[in-house]
């Protein structure tokens, strides 16, 4: 009788082996993960970045006009005209600057711009959305030359699908109609 | 007048605010506009552009020339090519 119980846990063990083996290398496997996974970066809080966004959209409402805050809020974007007449530039968050010819509608250029922050432990993160369009929105209308200088210059459709922005730009006469229309 | 900053990941914060008529404030403010600039930051000041409905910015490249009766200099990462 005890041989034949010995016998059965022998039989069991070696059934149970393989099994806690197998586990004992996936826990093996599992911390190794963790061990290479980042430290939580600075969103470890997931409302930090929305609360930042929405610091940055009422900063970006109290500095541009009226007719700019609501393109930015219904579009997602904002127009502003350039120094040189028939002129103007497409601000995008986190996108290239879009240049072009409101008369015609042509696409002129993308001028790719960031404002990487350098300093400390926030580099390497970057500005919420509506920091980075008033940024730009900034930079163009205080020193629209030394914007262009420092950007790269690229033809259209190099970020930026040109059908996306055509489709914004009808978007937008769509919206200055309605909002002509509702005024009068 | 304010002084805001811009920061990744958290909108703008508040350097440092004071009265520029008043000598403590302004060398404070002088201070900070400088390690602002050193920390490679550029600076504007939102205004309204005189006779017209448009708004537009003015960069500031020393303290000296913020607009008097200006309410706050915004610094954010200078520009670089993308």
């Amino acid at each position: 009788m005890s041989l034949t119980v010995l016998a059965l846990s022998l039989v069991a063990l070696a059934l149970a082996v393989p099994t806690l083996a197998e586990r004992l290398s996936a826990a093996r496997r599992r911390r190794a993960k963790e061990a290479k996974r980042p430290e939580r970066s600075v969103f470890a809080d997931p409302g930090r970045e929305r609360r930042a966004e929405h610091r940055a959209r009422e900063l970006l409402r109290s500095c541009v006009n009226d007719e700019e805050w609501s393109m930015y809020r219904d579009l997602g974007f904002i127009r502003v005209r350039g120094s040189t007449p028939g002129y103007a530039y497409l601000i995008y968050p986190h996108k290239p600057v879009v240049a072009y010819m409101p008369e015609s509608g042509r696409l002129l250029n993308e001028y790719c711009v960031e404002f990487p922050d350098m300093t400390g432990a926030i580099a390497g993160s970057r500005l919420p959305d509506s920091d980075d369009v008033l940024a730009k929105w900034m930079a163009l209308t205080g020193d629209e030359r030394r914007l262009i200088r420092t950007a790269n210059m690229h033809l259209p459709g190099r970020q930026v699908d040109p059908g996306r922005v055509r489709r914004d730009l009808w978007r937008l006469a769509q919206w200055e109609r309605s909002r002509s229309s509702a005024r009068s | 007048m304010k002084f805001l900053r811009m920061r990744p990941g958290h909108g703008e914060v508040l350097l440092t605010e004071g009265d520029p008529d008043v000598r403590e404030d302004e060398e404070r403010l002088v201070e900070e506009f400088r390690r602002q600039l050193d920390e490679g930051m550029w600076a504007a000041v939102p205004t309204h552009a005189p006779g017209s409905g448009r708004r537009q910015a003015v960069m500031i490249h020393e303290y000296g020339e913020i607009p008097s009766g200006a309410d706050r200099v915004i610094f954010f990462p200078r520009a670089s090519g993308g």
